[in-house]
């Protein structure tokens, strides 16, 4: 792959090019350095996965994307420009959404309120109109909500989307980050571990979701996963990291044959 | 039985998105409407507008205010006291420099300014979170109060340091000053209460709403789905002081007429203020109505049986109420951190589906 | 030397020596903050408690008379006898130790793993219903304190000064005392913390709440001590300022003055507690002498600039929180998602 052309995958999916690249970053915490000297790219279109064992630096590196961190070293580069320092809602205004590793749901709200905070980036009303209701921010309101509405039946919620959140038990709680990341209708999705500490069923719901998001929608999506199976079947590249540093990028199968990555990961002794 | 959603079909999301989705509730709501509007000004009587209603109307706006920016947007304030003088002196320096402004426009005015003077003293909730930030805010209530107390130009020179609101009518009407009939003065504060809940109402179930609220649950998070937090929190101190600068304002002009700042607008007012959302329910407009009232009506009752009563010593029955509003926020806080308003909602509740609630 | 500048240095002497009492109140903050996570606005009410008992106790006192009186219609107010000093000072322990049992028992146990702000409100609760119960218990009325500290003007300080440099230094032997009594206290303090079983327990506890609790260590416990001692360190405090200037109302006010010190320390710090106290005391007091002092300021403004004190500090602690969020001392706070 030369990262301009496009390709199709085996399962008729099209793949286009490069829309982020990380060059060489490095981001240190005090003395620690969480990330060193990582540059990887993602495609259109495609599910790219980040794995590695714990401590690996992967959410550093998620939290890189997102403009959580800004790192010491090195650019992100998005849709051919070389992104400035920004703030993380600058970010998701560019089209970066997100979920978090532990759930991060605004408990005291009701799943749909949840669901619109997604929206807000495209509602446009001023407060005063906000504060009139009548006009602009009502239509403003019903238009957002079916969009709402639509990512709500897609992810088969429908049921629950005027309970609290903080009432839901774990899996729906991931469905629900999910579709409020979904519904902000984000070029690039990052996933933080999508499927941790769930049950197989719930694993399954989750991964046709991802997949069907991705081919529905056409939406990139980055994700870390610790579950390898889940990692080699579902996603088109892959990039391995341990100790702050990439020791491995390509498709499924060449990662899995790398001879670092087993190290890695079955920790075997060098000479 | 008539307490249903079912049969009360919403066909749209406007319909849904209403603020009393049952029908009771909303005929409820109109009822009491009428009531104020319609039937307590012709039974209205001194003792009932001194005593209760206009303090309940106007703590009710300053608990709105305050709820916008604890309850929704969750950064406490220990300002109110201080944010209400500023409401009172802009009324007052208004007042004196422009006779000829009419009152509702003192009013707006008074609330304009005191939303300037809370943006400033909001921007350190960019930096400071939690208890440092409600420290932080009593830096403006020590600060305000110092200033109103100490600078001539504020209280115009008056040897006595006290400010007095001349008379002002509209519509032929005194509204302040000692002519003022009760019925007027209610009347008065009734509107802003009706249009300023309103308003609080619709600010709160829009995207701004979601915005402070999501701040309120996870600061971190809303600002990586995109809440510009700048914007939200500045917008929730300013709208919050823009309401509680219009409840100092009525409080001087119409409620007392007079005022000394450091008796009407010391921290004891943040304190009260901010027990009646604690109490009545954070984060609910309601509650700030349910919270305003029994703040208002409790040293009322507790004076009538201890003092008339018992015929005890007043001291004694304000150390009591001291211990009854303490051991009730901290009842409050313990059982029900939502207060009244979420007691309400869990009877509502009930009451959907009694009699079979299986 | 010239006067001015003379005058300052005592000015913030004496500012230096109310900030030692700054530091003791906001000692009680930090103690319970470190191992419970509540910020306890209630600490100058205990303080005003604490030194209303002693008073009452020494005094003979019945507690609740006014109520007692007001209910059964009788006289009772005093059972005419009077209670040596350290008797009653043990007494009064022995009450803010029973009252650290109640809050724990009745509050603070139904309210583990609530957020700080929420116990933070509950705290002004309970300093609202403190005021009560002590109003109750023993009248508002201004009382006299007096457990035998010595009063009045250091003559050793004033002819010392008054030698060396042609002006005597007027430094009230109360705060002398305060600031040694307030050093013994720290010291025993961190000696209690670093060297003893309860004190490591205490020191678990403040790290991580669960880690403490699966060690074995009782939560409820080191809360009611960790009350207990907050309890004794406001009753120290409530001696100080009570003995210079009558124990009532205003007393209470005091834990307004330690919140800015806290601010400017960090919450978690008790070295920071002191520093900070000492900035505050002392900056406080030469703000006030060099505005109040000045005529430029008056000219300026076209009004007398006095009273600064009562904002002061808390100017001062949010200016510097913009700029270091954590406080001086404070842990840096790095934020995750």
């Amino acid at each position: 792959m030369d990262g301009q052309t496009s390709t199709v995958t085996p399962d008729g999916r099209t793949i286009g090019g490069v829309v982020m690249e990380m060059r060489n970053i490095t981001l240190r915490f005090g003395g620690v350095i969480a990330i060193k000297d990582i540059s990887f790219d993602v495609r259109h279109g495609e599910i790219r996965a980040i794995i590695g064992p714990n401590g690996a630096g992967k959410s550093s590196m998620l939290n890189v994307i997102s403009g959580f961190y800004n790192p010491q070293e090195g650019e992100v580069w998005y849709k051919g420009e070389k992104r400035k320092p920004m703030k993380p809602y600058q970010v998701a205004r560019q089209g970066i959404a997100r979920t978090f590793q532990n759930i991060a749901l605004f408990d005291g709200m009701t799943v749909l309120d949840n669901i619109m905070t997604g929206r807000l980036n495209h509602m446009k009303a001023s407060i005063l109109d906000q504060a009139i209701w009548w006009g602009r921010a009502e239509r403003e309101e019903v238009a957002n909500r079916q969009k709402a509405e639509e990512v709500i039946d897609f992810l088969e919620i429908q049921s629950i989307r005027k309970t609290p959140v903080g009432r839901l038990p774990y899996g729906l709680k991931k469905r629900v980050e999910l579709a409020r990341a979904l519904v902000a209708e984000p070029e690039i999705l990052l996933l933080d571990e999508p499927m941790a500490g769930m049950n197989v069923e719930e694993k399954e719901d989750m991964c046709r979701f991802i997949l069907d998001v991705n081919d529905e929608f056409g939406t990139t999506i980055v994700l870390i996963e610790h579950d390898m199976g889940v990692v080699m079947d579902i996603s088109d590249r892959v990039v391995v990291m341990d100790y702050g540093k990439k020791i491995g990028d390509g498709v499924p199968d060449e990662v899995r044959n790398n001879p670092d990555v087993i190290d890695a990961y079955l920790g075997v002794a060098h000479d | 039985m008539f307490y249903r959603e079912a049969g009360d079909y919403k066909t749209s999301y406007a319909q849904d998105n209403q603020t009393f989705p049952i029908a009771f509730d909303r005929y409820r709501y109109y009822f009491v409407v009428a009531v104020g509007f319609a039937l307590l000004p012709f039974v209205m009587t001194d003792y009932l507008a001194n005593a209760i209603l206009l303090p309940f109307l106007i703590y009710a706006i300053a608990a709105i205010g305050l709820n916008i920016l604890v309850g929704y947007c969750g950064q406490v304030s220990l300002g109110t006291g201080g944010f209400m003088a500023v409401g009172a002196y802009t009324s007052y320096k208004l007042m004196t420099a422009f006779p000829w402004m009419d009152m509702v426009s003192v009013t707006l005015l008074s609330g304009l300014m005191t939303a300037i003077v809370g943006m400033a003293f909001g921007l350190p909730s960019l930096r400071i979170k939690g208890f440092y930030l409600a420290v932080a805010t009593l830096a403006a209530q020590f600060f305000l109060v110092w200033l109103f107390n100490r600078v001539p130009w504020f209280f115009n020179y008056s040897a006595s340091g006290q400010i007095s609101a001349p008379e002002r009518s509209m519509f032929g009407w005194a509204i302040t000053g000692p002519a003022a009939n009760p019925s007027v003065k209610y009347l008065f504060c009734l509107l802003f209460v009706f249009v300023l809940a309103w308003l609080a109402r619709n600010l709160t179930r829009g995207s701004i709403g979601r915005q402070w609220m999501s701040i309120r649950d996870m600061d971190i998070a809303a600002e990586i789905i995109g809440v510009n937090p700048l914007r939200a929190k500045l917008s929730a101190f300013a709208v919050s002081s823009f309401y509680v600068g219009i409840a100092g304002s009525l409080f001087f002009t119409v409620y007392l007429g007079a005022v000394e700042v450091g008796a009407s607008f010391g921290i004891q007012k943040s304190f009260l203020v901010l027990f009646m959302i604690i109490i009545g329910g954070l984060g609910s407009i309601f509650g700030s109505f349910a919270g305003a009232a029994f703040m208002v009506l409790l040293p009322v009752a507790l004076t009538r049986i201890f003092a008339d009563g018992f015929g005890w010593d007043t001291a004694l029955a304000r150390h009591i109420e001291f211990v009854i509003v303490g051991g009730l926020i901290m009842f409050f806080l313990i059982v029900e951190p939502h207060g009244l308003a979420r007691l309400w909602a869990l009877a509502k509740e009930k009451l959907r589906l009694w009699p079979f609630p299986y | 030397m010239p006067d001015q500048l003379l005058f300052a240095m005592e000015v913030s002497l004496n500012g230096l020596m109310t900030g030692i009492m700054y530091a003791l109140v906001a000692l009680g903050f930090v103690l319970i903050y470190k191992a419970s996570g509540i910020f306890n606005y209630s600490q100058g009410v205990m303080a005003l408690f604490a030194a209303m008992t002693l008073v009452g106790i020494q005094e003979g006192r019945v507690p609740f008379s006014h109520l007692i009186n007001s209910i059964f219609g009788t006289h009772i107010t005093e059972f005419g006898f009077e209670v040596p000093a350290l008797l009653a000072i043990l007494l009064t322990v022995a009450v803010m130790i029973a009252f650290a049992l109640f809050v724990q028992k009745f509050v603070f146990r139904h309210l583990v793993g609530q957020e700080p702000i929420i116990l933070f409100m509950a705290t002004i609760g309970l300093a609202y219903f403190l005021e009560g119960v002590s109003d109750l218990m023993w009248g508002s009325e201004i009382r006299q304190l007096d457990v035998g500290l010595p009063q009045g003007i250091n003559g050793a300080i004033d002819n010392a000064t008054f030698e060396a440099l042609g002006y005597g230094f007027f430094i009230d032997n109360l705060d002398i005392s305060a600031a040694i009594i307030a050093a013994i206290l720290v010291a025993v303090l961190i000696a209690f913390a670093q060297y003893t079983k309860q004190g490591r327990a205490m020191r678990a506890v403040a790290d991580d709440h669960q880690a403490a609790l699966s060690v074995g260590i009782s939560l409820n416990y080191v809360w009611i001590l960790v009350w207990s001692l907050a309890g004794i360190v406001a009753l120290v405090a409530g001696v100080m300022w009570g003995s210079k200037s009558g124990v009532q109302f205003s007393l209470s006010l005091i834990a307004l003055k330690a919140l800015p010190v806290l601010m400017l320390g960090g919450f978690t710090s008790i070295p920071g507690a002191i520093i900070g106290g000492l900035i505050i005391g002392m900056g406080e007091a030469l703000f006030e002498f060099v505005v109040s002092s000045n005529d430029l300021f008056g000219a300026w403004f076209g009004f007398t600039f006095s009273a600064t004190e009562n904002w002061f500090a808390y100017v001062l602690a949010l200016a510097f929180l913009v700029f270091r969020p954590q406080g001086l001392f404070g842990e840096r706070i790095i934020e995750r998602v």
